[in-house]
């Protein structure tokens, strides 16, 4: 399903050029759970874009559903997003005007869905989130925890086969982030979603199938769990 | 994805900042309304100086002596100017069937007494067929005795009556100007001035008794009625020519048709209305920059809302959309209340002021709307772009605030 190889990310930083990433190669199949971790600045979060089409590599090619994404228009990548990726963030990114239900309705919107459709797409997420009560308060009455249930729910609400998740637990307490990574996973395990978390507690990443670890932008570490049935073949 | 979902989602982000918004759209609303109201009062201007002309009475010919050239050799040269003469008059109504009514007018100044009382007037010399030609009424009494005749008779404007004889009635009275005895016969209705010439403060006599009084034997002008609109060009030459033949073979008459002379006026004033319009016109672009400055604090203030959608797989062309759809709302809705608030001020002014026709022109509605819209479209679109090339990853890594 994801298929990267040779993939190297340069930024330029004060005129210099920074290498992010240095010629990954990196396959994951559908329905895998995989961690990436590694210490600050090793390229992480670079990687986690590059997956969900938000950046695209310097070199190198990386094949999704085996389409060669650097061949695809700014448009066309909008299109991969919207229909098989779905983000969570570290800061949860809802936007603060709109209520619980109308987050989880925004990507629905610009993917132009029938309003009737939509409103049923919103209940069933929210339920799945847990945060049926909870529709019509806006992100500042939401506890951090709330407010990344309703993130995940925005993010599953188009019912991607991906799922990028970028230091979920980054900004909650351990009990929330505790409930927020057992909600990832089950839909990893439920709905054999693609499950990539990005995060550098082991505690977290120690619980997926697969661990990734990076370092200076290169991949230097691809351990599977043999307890995990998740990982492997399609 | 669907407009009204679009709409919501756009009219959503602005009601978020009802303040800044409401202000940019007042900048609008104050250029449309001034776009409206300056050219109220221009069309007014108009509409109030081509009222007066058709209160002339419509298919008028004026000649006027001497040849007025507005090209080629210097008039007058070589021959002097024949004068206008009743005889030119009696010989333009015979030989021309389709002059309907023909009034000669000589013009000057006197005193005129009553007993205990007197005034300076403008005496017109001229006979009973002007009455019908100048769309004039009398108040009392009956105007001046048909044919070129003299006459011991004068009829009174309103406000020489009042001030000759006060409330008492005139008619009958004598009133001196000169060395001559007039009898009241009758006053006029008031009506005001009239292009340059008020009515009020006239006193009509018989034009052979003003020929004598001022011991002139020429005409200032004369007015020609023509019997069909059709026609006016026609007779128009028929005039020349005959005053022409009358003349010696010399062309020394002009001869203007009403419709010229509005003509001018017309575009004259149009011309002004549109140059208020063009003056209005720099507050709409400062209203244009207004809108564009918000929308700059916007984009930059949502840019985490923008990597967000970006991430979500909206496109560059929604976001566009959704920024310039701000934009457009704002100055819309600016160009509607502006609009309001000009034809309210336009109603108020008439109210004040009945005389003059303050009215928009159906073209400054239409432009001041389209052109508020554009505004928007215009000067949103450099934000809207903007917002549409920003980059998710670092959009999204944006601190907030």
């Amino acid at each position: 399903m994801i298929l990267l190889s040779g993939v190297s990310r340069t930024f330029e930083v004060g005129g210099r050029p920074v290498r992010a990433l240095r010629g990954i190669d990196l396959e994951i199949e559908a329905g895998e759970y995989v961690s990436i971790m590694g210490p600050s600045g090793s390229g992480k979060s670079t990687l986690l874009n590059i997956l969900g089409c938000l950046d695209r590599p310097t070199d190198g090619s990386y094949r999704l559903d085996g389409q060669e994404t650097s061949r695809l228009s700014e448009d066309e990548l909008s299109i991969v997003r919207r229909h098989k990726i779905g983000f969570i963030f570290q800061f949860f990114h809802l936007v603060p005007r709109l209520s619980a239900a109308e987050n989880v309705e925004l990507p629905m919107i610009f993917a132009g869905i029938d309003p009737g459709l939509r409103r049923e797409r919103i209940s069933v997420s929210l339920a799945s989130v847990g945060l049926t009560d909870r529709a019509h308060h806006r992100p500042d009455q939401l506890s951090g925890g709330e407010r990344q249930r309703v993130a995940m729910a925005r993010a599953m609400v188009m019912q991607p086969a991906i799922l990028l998740a970028d230091e979920p637990t980054g900004n909650l307490d351990s009990a929330s982030g505790g409930e927020v990574v057992a909600l990832l996973e089950t839909m990893n395990r439920e709905r054999g979603l693609t499950l990539v978390v990005v995060t550098h507690d082991p505690g977290i990443g120690g619980r997926a199938g697969r661990r990734i670890r990076l370092a200076d932008g290169a991949l230097v570490e691809d351990k599977r769990a043999e307890a995990s049935p998740a990982s492997g073949s399609r | 994805m669907r407009s009204r979902d679009l709409l919501r989602f756009s009219s959503g982000a602005l009601r978020g900042h009802r303040l800044r918004t409401f202000l940019s759209l007042l900048g609008v609303a104050i250029g449309v309304a001034s776009v409206i109201m300056l050219t109220s009062l221009g069309e007014g201007a108009r509409l109030y100086v081509t009222g007066e002309f058709a209160s002339l009475g419509s298919n008028l010919l004026i000649v006027l002596p001497g040849k007025t050239e507005t090209a080629g050799a210097m008039p007058f040269m070589g021959s002097a100017p024949h004068d206008l003469t009743l005889e030119d008059v009696k010989d333009l109504r015979r030989r021309i069937p389709e002059i309907r009514r023909i009034a000669p007018v000589v013009m000057g100044t006197a005193t005129a007494e009553a007993p205990g009382r007197s005034r300076d007037a403008t005496i017109i010399g001229t006979t009973h067929e002007v009455l019908e030609l100048r769309k004039l009424k009398m108040a009392v009494g009956r105007f001046l005795p048909p044919g070129e005749t003299d006459a011991p008779v004068c009829v009174l404007g309103a406000k020489i009556a009042s001030d000759l004889f006060g409330n008492g009635n005139p008619l009958g009275e004598t009133v001196r100007i000169g060395e001559t005895r007039l009898r009241v016969i009758g006053t006029m209705a008031p009506r005001g001035t009239s292009i340059g010439m008020n009515f009020d403060e006239v006193i009509e006599i018989p034009v052979e008794t003003s020929m004598r009084m001022f011991d002139r034997s020429t005409l200032f002008r004369v007015l020609v009625e023509v019997a069909s609109h059709e026609r006016i060009e026609g007779v128009r030459r028929e005039v020349i020519e005959v005053i022409k033949e009358r003349h010696d073979g010399v062309e020394d008459v002009t001869v203007i048709t009403q419709d010229a002379v509005l003509e001018t006026f017309n575009q004259i004033l149009m011309i002004l209305t549109a140059a208020l319009a063009g003056i209005a016109a720099i507050s709409l672009t400062v209203a244009g920059i207004g809108i564009m400055n918000v929308m700059l604090v916007s984009v930059s203030e949502r840019t985490r809302e923008i990597g967000l959608l970006k991430a979500l797989g909206v496109s560059g062309r929604q976001i566009v959309a959704v920024f310039l759809l701000e934009a457009a709302i704002i100055s819309a809705s600016g160009g509607v209340l502006g609009l309001g608030a000009g034809l309210g001020a336009g109603q108020a002014l008439r109210r004040i002021v009945p005389e003059f026709p303050v009215q928009p022109p159906v073209w400054a509605v239409a432009a001041a709307l389209a052109v508020s819209v554009s505004i928007g479209l215009l000067f949103g679109s450099l934000p809207a772009r903007r917002a549409a090339r920003l980059d998710p990853v670092e959009a999204l890594m944006r601190k907030r605030g």
